[in-house]
């Protein structure tokens, strides 16, 4: 079992006949997902990545029943790009671009409130079901199939905890990154829910990283409304008030909320052994398995 | 991207809010000029990206010119919080009876606009926010229908405004939330909004920032775009497009990924050792980019040891090796030890192409900091 994704999962990439479109519409295919076509404005009829181009979205979900959408479109047009997705409609969008204007990602908040389709990202490195699908970026090679769901803010702190479970002989259910913007689609609180509910995951690593809230959230929702075993990881333990430390979301205001002490606070007090490094992550999901 | 005030009051008075009279000036005679356009009392404002400029000595009224003179001399060259004073605004003193909070901010738990107002304006908002919350009236705004000029009322009466004013307030309110809309501002407020003796309402600060995400629909606020570094290294990486900010420990840092960069901080410090820097190198970095952030943090003479992790997604390991392969070549000596760690994506043709004789491999993150750790202690025996 797996979350949102598995390999009956039919994929569009917009974006397909860019440059990182195209390389890994190729990578996603060669790792055996079900991409069954491109969508890119003005490019309809041709082919990339050996699969069909459409010039719409829609377009592409009627004609090979695609059912989720990877977008790598540049910034400026990505907002549009999850619009066109949400109305096709699709069930599941994931958009990797990187820099979405953060108005545009307020007005795509307010229709996902009203529309049935999932959104992951922006600015995200997409999710995995080991051995099924990959929709996104991650390196296919460092994940193994397993029982160990996890949700992550940041791409490359996914790829080393998952090297510190594979290594270990600990697979995956799922691994979803969620995206380190200010707003986005899909949030810790809701990747737990369905972590949850889906049988086969045991445990569950969730990887936060100073600024905003969600984390406390996530962690209100935990001791609220889990069974399944959860164990955390905070980044950005050292990080001086007031600095942005690269991704949009992950600065401390100074004013006590957001910091890495008070989400470990809240994890702890839900239950949640927090590592203090990925190793002691990784000791902690064994001792719950 | 912050405007500095005097930029966001042409803003602001282009979009038809009242401001001050005001001339900006960089040099004493030019103060003196100005005051003696503008009367007195006179306010002078040092124009630098930092807040609280009026606590740390950056504004002060002046009655006469004389004071404007020594007002001029001790501001315009003084460190504000690390930024050097180039220019004051001059602008005409208020006789005000009241001072209001007017802001529009992102709410992001909620991913929503909101506005805010609140009549304890003219001291530190943030500081309002914290210990009286309920001092802030809030009402949040529909990104897909703006602003409705009923929010706008319910805010400002939310407040406690008195109702002689409330028409005013809330009418510079909705052309903030216009100009936040139109401008792509992730911030904008005014505090304080002053209520004149006259009964005029009138805006006597402007603070404006931009999502840089946005300035590429945004042209002419790009142009105010003042590059504003607190010092040569952020200068300079600010040149090589890198997310770095100086720390004040000795194990310099490079990596790729937000996350992955700030656990790697964190590790060197639980590791007993002090992180000099946070420096990320992006997604998908080529080899003149690594090389570019070698020359970085060797520049910064606090570094006694580098740690290089990359794990690779879109990053690629050959590329990364080739670029520290090519930084440290030019040097005779490597000025300091530098530990890598690859892994991920081509993290095996990256390893066969790294040149070993110039760096210390190391397989697994943790062992990697150690390594750096320990190789600035021994700097420092």
């Amino acid at each position: 079992m797996s979350i949102l994704v598995d390999d009956d999962t039919r994929v569009v990439v917009q974006g397909i006949t860019g440059g990182e479109g195209n390389f890994h519409a190729e990578q996603m295919i060669e790792y055996g997902t079900n991409v069954v076509a491109g969508a890119v404005p003005g490019k309809g009829g041709q082919t990339a990545a050996g699969v069909p181009v459409y010039d719409t979205v829609e377009e592409a979900a009627i004609e090979e029943d695609a059912d989720a959408s990877v977008i790598f479109v540049p910034s400026a047009f990505a907002g549009d790009a999850i619009f066109e997705a949400l109305d096709a409609p699709l069930d599941l969008a994931v958009a990797i671009t990187e820099g979405v204007p953060t108005q545009d990602m307020a007005k795509v908040n307010k229709r996902l409130s009203e529309v049935d389709t999932r959104l992951i990202g922006p600015n995200c490195p997409g999710i995995i079901t080991p051995g099924e699908a990959k929709l996104g970026i991650l390196p296919g090679n460092i994940f193994s199939d397993g029982n160990v769901g996890l949700v992550s803010r940041s791409g490359t702190l996914t790829y080393q905890v998952v090297d510190n479970l594979t290594n270990r002989g600990i697979g995956q259910t799922t691994a979803v990154g969620i995206g380190g913007d200010p707003i986005i689609g899909t949030s810790f609180v809701d990747a737990l829910e369905l972590f949850e509910e889906d049988d086969e995951t045991e445990a569950v690593v969730m990887c936060g990283e100073i600024g905003g809230e969600d984390e406390e959230e996530a962690a209100k929702f935990i001791g609220e409304h889990m069974d399944t075993p959860v164990a955390g990881f905070i980044a950005g333990r050292t990080a001086p008030p007031g600095k942005r430390m690269g991704h949009a979301g992950a600065i401390v205001s100074g004013s006590g909320t957001g910091t890495a002490e008070s989400k470990i606070e809240a994890l702890n007090d839900a239950g949640v052994p927090v590592g203090d490094t990925p190793e002691e992550v990784a000791d902690h999901v064994e001792s719950f398995l | 991207m912050k405007l500095h005030e005097y930029q966001a009051k042409e803003v602001f008075a282009d979009a038809g809010i009242p401001v001050p009279e005001s001339r900006l000036a960089s040099s004493v005679d030019e103060v003196v000029e100005a005051v003696g356009e503008i009367g007195f009392p006179a306010a002078i404002k040092a124009q630098v990206h930092v807040g609280g400029r009026g606590k740390a000595g950056g504004i002060e009224i002046v009655g006469s010119e004389e004071e404007a003179r020594e007002a001029a001399e001790s501001i315009l060259g003084m460190d504000l919080k690390g930024y050097t004073v180039e220019r004051v605004l001059v602008e005409a003193g208020v006789d005000f009876v009241d001072e209001l909070y007017v802001g529009v901010t992102m709410d992001r738990a909620a991913g929503e606009p909101v506005a805010m107002v609140s009549t304890e304006g003219g001291v530190d908002i943030e500081t309002v926010a914290e210990e009286t919350p309920e001092a802030i009236a809030r009402e949040h705004i529909d990104p897909a229908f703006g602003m409705h000029p009923f929010q706008s009322r319910k805010v400002v009466y939310d407040a406690g405004v008195e109702q002689q004013f409330a028409g005013d307030v809330s009418s510079i309110l909705r052309t903030l939330f216009t100009l936040y809309e139109n401008s792509d501002a992730s911030e904008i407020e005014v505090n304080p909004v002053m209520i004149t003796a006259d009964d005029d309402v009138i805006a006597a600060d402007a603070v404006m920032n931009i999502d840089e995400d946005a300035l590429f629909r945004q042209p002419e606020l790009s142009e105010m775009a003042e590059a504003s570094y607190e010092n040569d290294f952020e200068r300079k990486a600010g040149e090589y497009g890198f997310d770095y900010v100086r720390l004040s420990g000795n194990v310099g840092i490079i990596g790729n990924g937000a996350g992955l960069v700030m656990t790697t901080l964190d590790l060197v410090d639980y590791y007993g050792g002090a992180p000099a820097n946070f420096l990320d190198i992006g997604g998908g970095a080529k080899a003149e980019r690594v090389a570019n952030a070698l020359d970085m943090v060797f520049s910064d003479e606090n570094v006694d040891s580098v740690v290089f992790n990359i794990f690779g997604g879109i990053t690629r390991g050959d590329e990364v090796a080739k670029g520290i392969n090519e930084a440290l070549s030019q040097f005779d000596e490597i000025p300091k030890p530098v530990t890598v760690r690859l892994a991920g994506t081509n993290a095996e043709e990256g390893m066969e192409i790294l040149n070993t004789d110039l760096v210390t491999v190391e397989k697994t993150l943790e062992s990697a900091v150690q390594r750096a750790v320990a190789d600035a202690e021994e700097v420092n025996e």
